[in-house]
């Protein structure tokens, strides 16, 4: 099925979820509020002539300053068995950034929705295990928001502190000409 | 230490031919060295590395590795445990959370032991000057030989494994004390 065909079908099936349809050098994206994204994704998977069984990617984005709401949410679908993709944004707020799991229909979400977790800060509600991925679990902030200063925030991470004050201790036993 | 051929005339009456500075041989079998010697020069020609691969950096130490540069002509054979290892390969981007590892591999590690710093990002942390990454692995664990590069090619490993086993040459009473 061409891509914007498919963006027309779930138009048609959740009219009041759709807010936007791009098209880019063939790819096209659904622009979809986030409150039913499970059904959204649910329909995507199930229904017969779409058969979207492989996510192939999710990810989370900042648009601070840039957007009304600032985070997003995208999905990468793909259908081996009819071969079609389509791209799905769901927009998240700053205030409330929660949305729900999509790791009950592909397992393959879990991980990746740790990481939009680790790096953005949103929280999926329904997620089995969401624990930072990446990052130790004691780290503070999230650092893919833009926000966030490239050289991480002034106070240094605890877990390095204390690598640094072990080579410290043990500088005694080197060897020394 | 080396091979000698034939005695020079003005040595014949006791026999001993120094080949070195400081190494006498009596042919056809005796060796008169110093301690300092004998155990730099075993130290320096089996050096065996316990591979920190961490980047890509570690793709251009397997090459080194591999039968086109041959580690193994040098008695150089990757180890897989620290406690058999003579000095650690730091290959990559050092991050703070691998940092606790890296140091305890070291710590686990024998003396006598050396730390080869392999690569940009374990040198100075690179290009990476953000968060996440360890500007420089010598701000936790002791760093003999530096090798620059964005990956250094198998050359400079190389070069560098020799700069590190002229430094062991270099050495000495190493042997004492505590150790």
């Amino acid at each position: 099925m061409e891509p914007l065909e498919i963006a027309e079908k779930i138009r048609e099936s959740f009219p009041e979820e759709v807010l936007d349809v791009r098209e880019f050098r063939g790819q096209v994206s659904v622009t979809v509020r986030k409150n039913r994204i499970v059904d959204i994704c649910g329909y995507l998977r199930e229904e017969r002539d779409l058969k979207f069984d492989y996510l192939t990617d999710l990810c989370g984005m900042d648009y601070l300053g840039k957007k009304e709401k600032r985070f997003e949410v995208v999905y990468h679908l793909y259908s081996i068995s009819q071969r079609h993709r389509i791209r799905l944004k769901a927009e998240v707020a700053e205030d409330d950034p929660k949305i729900d799991s999509v790791t009950p229909l592909w397992v393959g979400a879990n991980w990746h929705e740790r990481e939009a977790f680790d790096m953005y800060g949103i929280v999926f509600s329904g997620h089995p295990d969401l624990r930072r991925i990446l990052l130790p679990e004691d780290w503070e902030g999230h650092p893919l928001r833009k926000d966030y200063p490239v050289k991480g925030p002034e106070k240094e991470w605890s877990g390095f502190l204390d690598v640094l004050d072990r080579a410290k201790r043990f500088r005694e036993f080197e060897w020394h000409e | 230490m080396g091979l000698i051929t034939g005695v020079p005339s003005e040595q014949k009456d006791t026999g001993l031919v120094e080949v070195e500075e400081g190494t006498k041989i009596l042919a056809p079998n005796v060796v008169i060295t110093s301690i300092d010697k004998v155990i730099n020069w075993g130290r320096s020609s089996s050096l065996w590395p316990v591979t920190f691969g961490l980047a890509c950096c570690a793709i251009e130490m397997m090459t080194t590795g591999s039968s086109h540069y041959d580690l193994d002509r040098m008695g150089i054979i990757f180890r897989g445990s620290p406690r058999q290892a003579d000095f650690m390969i730091v290959a990559g981007t050092v991050t703070k959370k691998m940092s606790q590892i890296v140091r305890r591999v070291y710590d686990q590690m024998p003396e006598p032991r050396y730390v080869l710093s392999m690569g940009s990002c374990a040198c100075s942390g690179g290009i990476f000057n953000t968060y996440s990454t360890v500007q420089g692995c010598d701000s936790f664990v002791p760093v003999d030989v530096y090798i620059p590069g964005c990956p250094p090619r198998p050359e400079a490993l190389l070069d560098g494994i020799i700069k590190l086993q002229e430094k062991i040459r270099g050495e000495h009473f190493r042997w004492s004390r505590w150790r």
